[in-house]
């Protein structure tokens, strides 16, 4: 491996940096495209089954080629502008909803040194570059000169402004327990099998974050910004590949979200009984099982609740999780004073 | 000039014009994401002086949550365009003026009073951390400045949340701890309804076999 590197180092010269940057940055991308490829069959497959249906099961062996054969329809489509939208914002939203959801993996390591970039403040990285992400939404409901999109947009801008702050704090509590803001420091911090994962001690913070990682990537039962039932949502204009690019968006956005709470409450890729037959497994596929779960978690969500409206959805998110994130981190810090603090380590 | 310098004017280029175009931009939304973008290339101007806490900081606050209400504020409001440029060349001159004044002030207390600007910033080794060394400072040197600021924001808060506060009669809203701790005897009501006997011969049921269970 190391004479293959050295080999290419050779070859490429000074522009050594660059090609194997971009080549990380490919084996992120194309994995990553992938998986939200079947992350869509996967939710109308499970959701079929949740609901006694079969789901896709045509285009291909079981319907395996179904996300293939959508996304070719979505590109082969033509993306129609309308009259009166701000043409320039409205072709910048999709990028700008796309571009964070991509750029916040740069940090998100797979394994202790499976990372394009380990920066000594990525969490930090990454909250700020995923709340970026809602100028897409807001932007695409401003940009399309409709009343409808332009009220999924407004509601997009609040709800996710909202969660935000939740989120924030549940951080907060990992970054207190774990003493670093470096992601791979934080998962270094829950070896020991899974009584030792920050979801035990920090569990009230843990399903802030769960709820309101869903809430941020704009899931049902928080679907509010496109509730199809009223207003169809931010993107009611959008066509083509532009459409599918808020879809990509969101589908990566659900993966990033899935992958850190593994990440920060669930110990990445550390196997959940420090023993031999699970210590062989290597971590990469321990932090692909959990994000899976958690992925399925998001599904088995939007199969079960019925909408969340306006005023509950900002009554749960400043009246509840805010308070409940507070408390608990008063207690995280007070515990770390005393004795017991290493319970929360 | 080696590869710092050049991404430091590359930002600055764009820094400049970002701002000048929330001035001149015909729309005010463009405006607006004229701002985000300068706020975006100052973060990056701050990641190169090693303040990666501070440019993440400003990147999360100013761009992810004060820009986003900002906009939201912006896209509501019904702007007559027009109307607002109207004075644009009348005022221009005196606009201008105060404009110069302050570049003027702005380049004497930075030159004059005895102060070194320019020169590259000190290099830091590998292990420092800006955030430490921020933390650290501001829990400790200027702990009573940072606690009045915090203070001063809890008072904004609590007089912003007063201002929007009034109290509206006919509203109606749920207490959902009522909601969640109903039980079924609270809503629901069994009755014993025994079958009504038909004119003979019409097949009814035999009395008590549609009998709700208790």
């Amino acid at each position: 491996m190391t004479d293959t590197i050295t080999l290419l180092q050779g070859f490429f010269g000074f522009t050594w940096p660059v090609v194997s940057n971009l080549a990380k940055i490919f084996a992120i991308i194309v994995p990553l495209l992938l998986g939200v490829a079947y992350l869509t069959y996967a939710e109308r497959k499970i959701i079929g089954y949740m609901q006694v249906r079969i789901g896709p099961n045509r285009v291909g062996p079981k319907g395996w080629l179904q996300p293939i054969a959508d996304g070719l329809k979505l590109f082969m489509k033509e993306i129609v502008i309308p009259a009166g939208a701000s043409k320039g914002v409205f072709l910048l939203a999709p990028l700008l909803a796309l571009g964070p959801a991509l750029a916040a993996w740069a940090v998100v390591p797979f394994g202790p040194e499976l990372m394009v970039a380990n920066i000594d403040a990525s969490l930090l990285y990454v909250m700020a570059i995923t709340s970026m992400g809602v100028y897409g939404i807001v932007l695409a409901g401003w940009a399309s000169n409709s009343k409808y999109s332009f009220l999924g947009g407004m509601r997009a801008a609040a709800q996710i402004v909202s969660y935000e702050l939740a989120m924030g704090f549940a951080l907060v509590g990992v970054l207190l327990a774990a003493q670093s803001l470096n992601l791979v420091e934080i998962v270094n911090g829950q070896q020991g099998g899974m009584f030792n994962w920050y979801w035990l001690p920090l569990f009230p913070l843990f399903i802030v974050y769960l709820i309101a990682g869903v809430a941020e990537t704009n899931r049902a039962p928080f679907d509010v910004v496109e509730g199809e039932s009223e207003i169809v949502g931010f993107h009611v204009e959008y066509s083509g590949f532009a459409f599918a690019i808020f879809f990509l968006a969101e589908y990566a956005n659900m993966i990033l979200v899935a992958t850190m709470t593994s990440l920060l409450f669930l110990g990445g890729w550390n196997p959940p009984i420090e023993v031999a037959p699970f210590t062989w497994i290597p971590g990469f596929f321990w932090l692909f099982a959990k994000a899976c779960f958690i992925l399925f978690l998001f599904l088995w969500f939007r199969a079960t609740f019925p909408r969340y409206r306006y005023d509950q959805i900002m009554r749960l998110g400043w009246k509840v999780f805010i308070p409940v994130t507070l408390v608990w981190l008063m207690v995280v810090a007070a515990a770390m004073q005393t004795p017991y603090g290493y319970l929360f380590h | 000039m080696n590869f710092e310098t050049l991404v430091f004017y590359f930002l600055a280029t764009i820094l400049l014009f970002a701002g000048f175009r929330v001035v001149t931009a015909r729309h005010p939304v463009h405006a607006a994401l004229f701002l985000v973008l300068s706020f975006f290339t100052g973060a990056g101007l701050w990641m190169l002086l090693e303040a990666e806490f501070l440019a993440i900081t400003l990147v999360l606050v100013y761009i992810g949550a004060v820009m986003v209400l900002f906009l939201f504020v912006v896209m509501m409001l019904n702007l007559n365009i027009e109307k607002m440029r109207a004075g644009f060349w009348s005022n221009l001159p005196l606009a201008a003026f105060v404009g110069l004044l302050m570049a003027i002030e702005m380049v004497l207390v930075l030159t004059v009073a005895g102060r070194t600007i320019g020169g590259a910033p000190v290099r830091h080794a590998a292990g420092y951390s800006n955030t430490k060394e921020l933390g650290l400072l501001i829990y400790t040197d200027y702990v009573y400045p940072f606690e009045i600021a915090a203070v001063i924001l809890l008072v904004a808060i609590i007089a912003a949340i007063a201002i929007t506060l009034r109290r509206r009669v006919g509203t109606k809203h749920q207490d959902p701890s009522w909601q969640v701790s109903v039980k079924r005897k609270d809503r629901v009501r069994m009755v014993s309804m025994p079958a009504e006997v038909g004119p003979a011969g019409t097949g009814s049921l035999p009395p008590g076999a549609q009998k709700e269970g208790e």
